[in-house]
């Protein structure tokens, strides 16, 4: 898309250089205003960490695999424990997590407040029971991954970037759509609410996005 | 059921029990111990905390076969003479109203006291924020916290 506009540019810049030197100048001047300006442009462009072969790349297809990527991590059955506080988020509203478990420092909760003190293996029977899984928890305190509050945009760049994301890489953020946790959010126990499409869906979107050049959407 | 064998306060007790049994009724209804208490069944409430591993885990949602082969620690095992710091602490405050809640506060109190020898009041909220007390009694329970942790101070070995 990128090279597309710049291809115009050049062209409006080659009709406009034929028909006077003074328009020529003009031109010249807003090509290197524009091209000076793109060089700061941030959407639209995959982030350096990402190493892909470029050669599947496709940033409009990327960018839509991403719109249903962003549907399933803001639901709560992701955004919940990628809470913008140290506080986890409960139920199909999001609120606080009654009790107020805090992250802790590896993620786990603290003191007498554990995670695992009340999540346990698999989920509890019953509605209002706790929810369950071997490995509960949060992102630690020195990466708090946030996803609640995080445009699609920002949300994008923070999960090819290695300082953000667990330090994965390419291959482990493909494996990560497997992960145990990212499952369970379609075993969600009693009375929740199943992210908006099915794991196999949200896997295909996840691959594509990444695949395609993990591009961030404009917003 | 299964023939199962819980490790309580130090004592094996052999159990007839089904093994999605909440460790909360084989220690109330089979071991017979119930200084534990059942208050909401669902893990909200910490009335049924008791240790698992050290761990202040809610019993009423704790099924019985995650605790085979752990050591389960009830109140009446927290120690033989009511001498640990936390307990002395709560008769010193005289903490308690109606009582209920007590067992599961203490419970998850010792942990915290292990874990952090020193709390401040941010530490006490954090880790007692899940234990809820019908009767209000937090400010006390605040308070004898900050006493146990000097006492457990003076017992500490010096140097
Ligand atoms: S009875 Fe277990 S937390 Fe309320
Ligand atoms: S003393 Fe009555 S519920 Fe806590």
């Amino acid at each position: 898309m990128k090279k597309n506009k710049k291809t115009e540019k050049k062209n409006i810049f080659s009709v406009q250089a034929a028909t006077a030197p003074v328009a020529a100048l003009l031109s010249m001047l807003i090509f290197i205003v524009a091209v000076g300006a793109s060089a700061f442009r941030k959407d639209d462009t995959p982030v350096k960490e990402i190493k892909l072969s470029m050669i599947n790349s496709d940033s409009v297809e990327s960018v839509k695999a991403f719109e249903t990527v962003y549907k399933v991590l803001m639901s709560p059955r992701c955004m919940n424990c990628h809470p913008a506080g140290d506080i986890p988020l409960q139920g199909d509203d999001s609120h606080l997590h009654a009790m107020a478990p805090k992250r802790g420092v590896d993620g786990k909760g603290v003191y007498a407040m554990k995670c695992s003190n009340c999540h346990q293996d698999t989920n509890t029977p019953g509605l209002h029971t706790p929810p369950g899984n071997p490995d509960w928890h949060l992102p630690p305190a020195a990466m708090k991954m946030v996803f609640q509050g995080k445009s699609a945009h920002e949300l994008a760049k923070q999960l090819v970037d290695k300082k953000q994301n667990g330090n994965k890489d390419t291959k482990k953020l493909i494996e990560h759509a497997d992960d145990g946790l990212v499952l369970a959010g379609w075993n969600p126990g009693e009375g929740r609410t199943l992210p908006p499409v099915s794991h196999a869906e949200f896997k295909k979107a996840w691959l594509t996005w990444i695949k395609k050049g993990a591009y961030a959407p404009k917003k | 059921m299964a023939k199962i064998t819980l490790n309580i306060n130090k004592k094996e007790y052999p159990l007839e029990a089904d093994p999605q049994m909440p460790l909360l009724w084989a220690i109330r209804d089979l071991a017979g111990l119930k200084g534990t208490k059942y208050g909401c069944g669902v893990a909200q409430c910490g009335a049924c905390v008791v240790h698992l591993n050290g761990e202040a885990v809610r019993s009423c949602v704790t099924k019985v076969s995650r605790a085979v082969g752990k050591q389960v620690v009830t109140i009446e095992g927290l120690s033989e003479t009511n001498s640990h710091p936390i307990q002395k602490a709560w008769q010193e405050v005289d903490v308690p109203q109606c009582g209920y809640c007590h067992s599961g506060q203490i419970m998850s109190a010792v942990v915290l006291l292990r874990e952090k020898p020193n709390p401040t009041d941010q530490d006490i909220d954090d880790a007692m924020a899940g234990n809820i007390c019908r009767c209000g009694t937090y400010l006390r329970i605040r308070k004898a916290i900050h006493v146990a942790a000097e006492e457990q101070k003076k017992l500490a070995p010096q140097g």
